[in-house]
C-alpha cells in the first residue's frame, strides 16, 4: 500500500471516529429539541387556554390532570410527589450512604473491598421494577403493620414505600461516590491526624470527611438526581394520584409516574396528553440537569489537592 | 496571670491524661463503628437477598413450570407465560448491544487516542458525563418524539434497541476509554517505531489489546439496560403480546418493524393487577430478570479477572 | 563543596549551651523492618537521648524515613509492614514496636512533623487544638491559651494573631510547616520526630524551622530525618548514619562529622557519592 493512501486511510478513519464521538452530541441536541419543540406546543395548544395564559396556568393552578375532561394543569402535585419521594430516599441514603463510605474507604481490609465491589455492580443491575414490586407487595404491607400498631392506617399505594426502597437502592450508587471523594484525600492528611493519636473516626470525621465535602456533597447530589428520575418503583407503589401532601402515607404521583401512565394508553401524535409528557418530561429533565450540572462543577472544585 | 493558671492548667491536665483508658474506649468505638458499617455495608446485599428469596418464594409456582417460558401472556394467570417477552428481551438487547458498539467504541477511541486536550474532544467528554446522569424515562421522551413519530419507526424492535443503545452509550464510552488507557504507551510507540501508521495501530495492537475490557463494559451496560423499563413503556411498547416477531433468518426488516414486549414490561403489566394470581407470575419474571442480570454481571466479573490476568504491563 | 570545618563553626553558635547528661529517652534494639518480604531495616542498634536533637542521615532509599515511621508505629497505618526487635521508649521501657502495644499510645506520646506540610483543611486555631481536643480539653479558656503557646512556641503567633480564624492553607508553605510544628508541640508530646521537614520550603522559612528545632530541645527529644547533611551538622547532637537499610556509624555529631570511623561515613560526609 502506498504511503499517499495510508495517510488518506488516516484521515478517513480519524473523521469517521470524530463523528462517532458527535453523535452523543446530537443525542443531547435531540433531548433538548424534542423537549423544548413538544413543550411549546403543549403550552401553545387550545386545550391548555394558548400561551400565555397556560403558562401561567402551569404555576398557579392547584392540580394536574391534563386527560381529564376539565383540563388543570398546575405543575406542583407532580412536583410534590417527585420532591416527597426523593427526600424520604435521601433521609435513607444520606446517613447510611456515609457510613458506608466511611467503612469502605477507613476500616474495611482490601479483601473485604474487594469482596463487596463486584456486589455493589451488580446492585446497579437490579431491574428497578423489581425493587417496585418489593416495594408494594412486601415493603408496603409490612409498613402497614407496623403502622396499623401505632393505630394509624397507611394506603396501599403511597410515598414512603417507595421512598425508602429508592432510598437503599441509590444507596451503593451515592456510597461509591463518596468512597471516590474519600480516596482523593491525600494520605498526609490522615497521617497528620493519626500521629496526633486520633482514632479512625475522628480522623474519618473530622479530617477526611471535611476534606472531601465537595464531593461528598457531589455525590448527595447525584444520587438525589437520580431519586428524582427513578421511575418503575414509582410507577408500581407510589400511586397514580397528583396531590399537594406532605403526608407520606397518602398516594402520590411523580413527574415520572405520570409519563408512564400517558404513556401506557393510546397516544394520539400531537393531542394534549401527548405533548403534556413532554411537558412534564422537560421539568424533569431541567431540575435533574441543574442537580447534575451542580455535581459536576463540586465535584471538579474537589479535586483541589 | 490569668494565662499562667490556665497553662499550667492545660499541662498538668496533659500530663495526667489517661492514655490507657483513652485508648480503650477509641479502640471500642472503632470496634463499635467498624461493626455499624459492616451492617450498613451488607444492607443492601441483605436486602437483595431478600428480595430474591421474596420473588423466588411468590413465584416459585411459575418458575418451576416449563410452560411458563414457553406460552404467551393469558388473562388467566395460570396459564400466561413469558415467551413473548424473552423473545422479546433477546431482540431487543442484540440491537442494543449492536448500537452501543457501534456508536460506543468508536467515541470512546476518538476520545482516548484523538481527543486529548482538545475542544471538541472536552465538550463530548462533558457531554457524555451528562447523558449518564439523565433520567432513562427522558431517553424514552426523545425515542417518542423522534423515533416513533418522525422518523416514523414505529413502537418496533428496531426503536426499542435503538433507544436502549443509546441509555448504554455512556457506560460503552467510558469502559472502551478506560480499557485504552490501560495499554502502556511504549506499545504505541513500538508500532509507531516500526513505521506503523495510526490507523494500523489501532487495528492491530489498540483493539486487539482492550477489546476485552471493552466487551466487560458492554455487558455491564447490558446488564442495566435489560431491566430498563421506562423508556420502552414511554415509547408505546405494548404490553399483550401473544405472537412473537418473525425470526432474523426469515424476515430481517419484518422483525425490525415488529411491535414487541420485554420481560420488564411484562412484569410491570403483571404487578400492576389487582388480582394476586397475576402477582405470582410478576415475581417468577422478576426472579428470571434477576437471575439474567447476575448471570451477566458473573461474564463480566469473570472476563475483568482474566484481563487482569492475560495483560501484566 | 562541603566543608567540615566550616559547618562546625556555624554549628557552634547555636550549640551554646550543650547538657552533659546523657539519659536514653529511646533506645533501637536488635530493630528489624519489613514490607512483605522486603527487608527494609536490618539490625538496628543505637540511643536517642533525652533533650538532644539526634539526625539520621543518609542517601535516599537508606530507610532513614522508614525508620522514623517506626518510632510512632505509622506503619501500621498501611498492610504488609512487620517489627522485629525492639525500640524502647523510657522512663517507662515501652517497647514501641511490640504487637501488643496500641500504635494510639505510641502516637499519643510521640508526635511528628512531616516531609509535607500537612495543615488540616481547617482554621489555623482549629489546626492547633485538635490534638488538644483529643486529649479532652475542651473548655474555650484553656484552648486560647494554649493554642498561643504554641503558635508562639514555633514562631508563628506574630504572624497569625490577628486571623486565627483563617483557612490553614491559606498560609505560605514555610507558615504551614510552622503550624503544624505548633500543632504536633500544643500537646506536650515526649518526643517530636521530624521527617525532612524543610525539604519543601524555602532558604529562609528553613532557617527559622532550623532555629525553632534547636530551640525546642529544651523541652522535648528530638529526632530528625534529613538528606541534607548541612542541617544535620548545624542542628544535631547527635547523628545517625544509615545506608542501604543498615545503621554504619552513631555518635556524636562532631565526631562523625570530623573523625568518622568508617570509611563510607566519610566518603558520604565529604560528598563522594550521595
Amino acid at each position: 500500500m502506498s504511503i499517499e493512501l495510508k495517510k488518506k486511510l488516516d484521515i478517513a478513519l480519524y473523521v469517521f471516529l470524530m463523528l462517532m464521538g458527535a453523535v452523543s452530541i446530537l443525542v443531547t441536541f435531540g433531548i433538548v429539541w424534542v423537549l423544548l419543540v413538544d413543550t411549546i406546543r403543549f403550552f401553545t395548544h387550545p386545550d391548555g387556554g394558548g400561551f400565555p395564559s397556560s403558562l401561567i396556568r402551569f404555576f398557579t393552578d392547584k392540580h394536574w390532570t391534563p386527560t381529564f375532561y376539565n383540563k388543570q394543569i398546575g405543575i406542583w402535585p407532580l412536583l410534590n410527589g417527585t420532591f416527597l419521594i426523593a427526600f424520604i430516599s435521601m433521609v435513607v441514603a444520606v446517613p447510611l450512604g456515609l457510613v458506608v463510605a466511611i467503612y469502605l474507604s477507613e476500616y474495611a481490609s482490601w479483601k473485604t473491598k474487594e469482596a463487596v465491589k463486584p456486589w455493589i455492580d451488580f446492585l446497579e443491575a437490579v431491574p428497578t421494577v423489581v425493587y417496585g414490586y418489593f416495594a408494594l407487595l412486601f415493603v408496603t404491607p409490612l409498613l402497614q403493620k407496623f403502622f396499623v400498631y401505632f393505630g394509624v392506617e397507611m394506603e396501599g399505594m403511597n410515598a414512603l414505600s417507595p421512598g425508602i426502597v429508592i432510598g437503599i437502592m441509590i444507596l451503593p450508587y451515592t456510597a461509591s461516590m463518596i468512597e471516590d471523594s474519600f480516596k482523593g484525600v491525600p494520605q498526609y492528611l490522615r497521617e497528620a491526624s493519626y500521629s496526633l493519636g486520633a482514632s479512625k473516626l475522628r480522623t474519618a470525621l473530622f479530617v477526611v470527611l471535611p476534606a472531601a465535602k465537595s464531593g461528598v456533597l457531589s455525590a448527595y447530589l447525584l444520587g438525589f438526581s437520580r431519586a428524582i428520575g427513578e421511575t418503575m418503583v414509582v410507577a408500581v407503589a407510589a400511586g397514580m394520584y397528583p396531590q399537594l401532601t406532605l403526608n407520606p402515607l397518602e398516594p402520590v404521583q411523580t413527574i415520572t409516574g405520570y409519563v408512564v401512565q400517558v404513556a401506557l394508553g393510546d397516544l394520539p401524535f400531537g393531542s394534549f396528553e401527548y405533548l403534556s409528557i413532554f411537558a412534564a418530561g422537560f421539568a424533569l429533565f431541567a431540575i435533574t440537569l441543574v442537580l447534575n450540572s451542580i455535581a459536576v462543577y463540586l465535584k471538579s472544585k474537589s479535586l483541589g489537592y | 496571670m490569668e494565662a499562667q493558671t490556665a497553662l499550667k492548667e492545660t499541662s498538668q491536665k496533659l500530663k495526667e491524661f489517661d492514655i490507657d483508658s483513652y485508648a480503650r474506649s477509641v479502640r471500642l468505638r472503632d470496634r463499635v463503628f467498624g461493626v455499624i458499617g459492616l451492617v450498613a455495608t451488607f444492607l443492601t446485599l441483605i436486602f437483595l437477598f431478600t428480595i430474591s428469596v421474596d420473588l423466588l418464594i411468590d413465584g416459585w409456582s411459575r418458575i418451576k413450570d416449563p410452560a411458563f417460558y414457553t406460552s404467551y401472556p393469558s388473562r388467566f394467570p395460570e396459564q400466561a407465560g413469558i415467551l413473548s417477552s424473552w423473545v422479546g428481551t433477546l431482540y431487543v438487547m442484540a440491537g442494543a448491544i449492536f448500537w452501543s458498539i457501534t456508536l460506543g467504541v468508536p467515541a470512546g477511541i476518538y476520545l482516548e487516542e484523538y481527543g486529548g486536550k482538545g475542544k471538541v474532544a472536552r465538550i463530548i467528554e462533558a457531554n457524555i458525563a451528562n447523558l449518564a446522569a439523565v433520567p432513562s424515562i427522558i431517553y424514552g421522551l426523545l425515542a417518542l418524539g423522534i423515533f416513533v413519530y418522525r422518523f416514523k419507526l414505529g413502537e418496533s424492535v428496531l426503536t426499542a434497541g435503538l433507544t436502549l443503545g443509546l441509555l448504554m452509550l455512556p457506560v460503552v464510552v467510558v469502559s472502551t476509554r478506560e480499557s485504552i488507557r490501560r495499554i502502556p504507551r511504549s506499545i504505541r510507540e513500538a508500532s509507531y517505531a516500526l513505521g506503523a501508521t495510526r490507523w494500523e495501530t489501532l487495528l492491530h495492537h489498540i483493539i486487539p489489546y482492550s477489546a476485552g475490557g471493552i466487551f466487560t463494559g458492554i455487558i455491564i451496560a447490558a446488564s442495566r439496560a435489560i431491566g430498563e423499563t421506562a423508556p420502552l413503556i414511554t415509547i408505546g411498547a405494548l404490553t399483550f403480546i401473544a405472537f412473537l416477531p418473525p425470526a432474523p433468518w426469515e424476515d430481517f426488516v419484518g422483525m425490525l418493524k415488529s411491535p414487541f414486549t420485554v420481560l420488564p414490561i411484562q412484569m410491570y403489566n403483571w404487578v400492576s393487577r389487582p388480582q394476586e394470581e397475576f402477582h405470582t407470575n410478576a415475581a417468577a419474571a422478576g426472579f428470571v430478570l434477576l437471575m439474567l442480570a447476575l448471570l451477566m454481571n458473573s461474564i463480566a466479573f469473570y472476563l475483568r479477572f482474566k484481563v487482569r490476568r492475560r495483560y501484566q504491563w | 563543596m562541603v566543608n567540615p570545618a566550616k559547618m562546625l563553626e556555624e554549628r557552634k553558635e547555636k550549640m551554646a549551651a550543650v547538657s552533659s547528661t546523657n539519659n536514653a529517652k529511646i533506645e533501637v534494639k536488635n530493630f528489624n523492618f519489613y514490607y512483605g518480604d522486603y527487608h527494609a531495616l536490618k539490625n538496628i542498634n543505637f540511643p536517642i537521648y533525652e533533650k538532644k536533637v539526634t539526625a539520621i542521615i543518609g542517601p535516599s532509599g537508606c530507610g532513614k524515613t522508614t525508620l522514623l515511621r517506626a518510632f510512632n508505629r505509622m506503619h501500621d497505618l498501611y498492610p504488609g509492614a512487620r517489627y522485629e526487635g525492639e525500640i524502647v521508649l523510657y522512663p517507662d521501657g515501652l517497647n514501641l514496636v511490640d504487637r501488643r502495644t496500641d500504635p494510639l499510645k505510641v502516637r499519643m506520646r510521640i508526635g511528628m512533623v512531616f516531609q509535607k506540610p500537612n495543615p488540616f483543611p481547617k482554621s489555623i486555631y482549629e489546626n492547633v487544638a485538635y490534638g488538644l481536643k483529643i486529649r479532652g480539653i475542651s473548655s474555650k479558656r484553656l484552648l486560647d491559651e494554649a493554642v498561643e503557646k504554641a503558635l508562639r512556641g514555633a514562631a508563628l503567633w506574630d504572624e497569625v494573631k490577628d486571623r486565627l480564624s483563617a483557612n490553614a492553607y491559606s498560609l505560605s508553605g514555610g507558615q504551614q510547616q510552622r503550624l503544624c510544628i505548633a500543632r504536633a508541640i500544643a500537646v506536650e508530646p515526649e518526643v517530636l520526630l521530624f521527617d525532612e521537614p524543610t525539604s519543601a520550603l524555602d532558604p529562609i522559612s528553613t532557617a527559622k524551622i532550623e532555629d525553632l528545632i534547636v530551640e525546642l530541645k529544651q523541652r522535648v527529644t528530638i529526632v530528625i530525618v534529613t538528606h541534607n547533611m548541612q542541617q544535620a551538622a548545624r542542628i544535631s547532637d547527635y547523628t545517625a548514619f544509615m545506608y542501604l537499610g543498615e545503621l554504619v556509624e552513631f555518635g556524636q555529631t562532631e565526631k562523625i562529622f570530623t573523625k568518622p570511623e568508617k570509611k563510607l561515613t566519610e566518603d558520604y560526609i565529604t560528598g563522594r557519592f550521595g
